[in-house]
């Protein structure tokens, strides 16, 4: 059952509501890093490994720091009369977290394996301002995903927002070679690819009511 | 006069959006109807009028290693005031919205202001930067969210404007119409532009 569970959670994150295609979110590296195969690749492994690892982190810092819970780390240690609600802080808490993540991953990528860090060292900075990142946190967060859920729901959409990425590169490393309308070439046209892309993925919505 | 440019320049030379092609997620997602769109750009708007402000007041004891965690610091912290706002007097627009409130902390539009603006600039040209480019922002969504929504829907801020035989065209406000819509209006301003440069 419980296998099941997270199956429909990591299929639903890949095609029914992948990232780009339906939530819309990580765009601007979408646009940006889809023109080679090559970078789209780099990129959406960053993303992958970012956003499982900070699924994980900010849901450990949402249940252990920020939630009004008996298991909050500041209602333990200075023996509080009730766990502070520290609710508010939640995307202020994120956000800084995300980005000392990101610095952290690209130290510790940099020192054990240099290849890893050469493949994926300009795209990591960039992440910090994803907003996917941000986002996975956040739906989790809303969705009230278990810490196993979590990291599931953040490793496949980090799967999902890859596979469009890679999609995308596909297309437009042909598309260079199209004759496209002077006023389209660009980003026009990168925009009318991912918009006839996004309708073939409207398609598996079906499987929601399957599921 | 140069306290003019930096205001009118957001609307139409340096649109954020169809110009410099930022804050491209929030105008893809919340763009299905004007309401949203609208309701989307004011408060990306006070964030960045906020933000801008009080970063240009800091610009000179803010050491230049560590400028960029101070910015999302102090642009997480006018989210969050937006965010509760909008929770506490406009809930259903604030559900409508969904995660892209808390998200207008990772809009590049802000960040970028803050960056290439606000940081080098004083307050009061500070200030009108924010609000030209956040009006700019706003005006973007409202187009885009006006088109989809005529399109979509046959109706304008909830109000029938086409005839009752028309035939909605759904895909329009469901996720594909949206990337249709920002490739074709994005389209149109460079036909523009590349007329004027013939001309």
């Amino acid at each position: 059952m419980e296998f099941q569970n997270l199956m429909i959670i990591a299929l639903g994150a890949i095609f029914i509501n992948n990232f780009i295609f339906s939530r819309f979110l990580g765009i601007c590296p979408y646009i940006g890093v889809s023109k080679q195969l090559d970078s789209a690749i780099g990129m959406g492994m960053a993303v992958v490994f970012v956003m499982t690892l900070a699924s994980a982190v900010t849901w450990l810092v949402d249940h252990y720091l920020l939630s009004p819970l008996p298991i909050n780390v500041f209602y333990r240690l200075l023996t509080l009369q009730q766990p502070p609600d520290l609710v508010f802080l939640r995307t202020i808490a994120f956000i800084l977290v995300i980005a000392a993540l990101v610095q952290f991953v690209e130290m510790v990528v940099q020192k054990i394996s240099p290849s890893l860090y050469n493949a994926l060292g300009i795209y990591l900075p960039l992440i910090t301002t994803n907003c996917a990142i941000l986002g996975v946190a956040i739906l989790n967060v809303d969705t009230q995903y278990s810490f196993i859920e979590s990291i599931v729901h953040g490793f496949s959409a980090g799967v999902g927002f890859t596979l469009a990425l890679i999609l995308m590169a596909g297309i437009r490393e042909r598309l260079e070679l199209a004759e496209i309308p002077k006023s389209l070439q660009g980003i026009p046209i990168a925009f009318i690819m991912a918009g006839l892309m996004a309708m073939a993925f409207l398609g598996f919505s079906g499987l929601k009511i399957g599921m | 006069m140069s306290a003019w440019k930096e205001f009118s320049k957001g609307f139409y030379k340096q649109n954020p959006v169809f110009k410099q092609a930022l804050g491209l997620c929030p105008t893809l997602a919340v763009s299905s109807s004007v309401k949203n769109g609208l309701g989307m750009g004011l408060a990306a708007t006070f964030v960045l009028i906020c933000s801008n402000a009080l970063i240009s007041l800091i610009r000179k004891s803010v050491p230049n290693r560590i400028r960029i965690p101070i910015y999302i610091v102090v642009i997480a912290t006018f989210v969050t005031i937006v965010d509760l706002s909008m929770a506490g007097f406009v809930p259903d627009l604030h559900k409508s919205l969904g995660i892209f409130v808390p998200l207008i902390v990772v809009n590049c539009i802000i960040l970028g202001r803050a960056e290439a603006f606000a940081g080098k600039n004083n307050v009061g040209l500070a200030f009108l930067d924010g609000v030209g480019m956040g009006l700019g922002f706003t005006l973007a969504l409202c187009l885009i969210g006006s088109i989809r929504e005529i399109v979509g829907s046959g109706s304008l801020l909830g109000i029938p404007v086409l005839s009752a035989s028309y035939e909605p065209v759904l895909m329009m406000i469901l996720p594909p119409g949206a990337f249709l819509t920002i490739g074709f209006v994005l389209g149109f301003f460079n036909w523009i532009e590349n007329r004027k440069k013939a001309n």
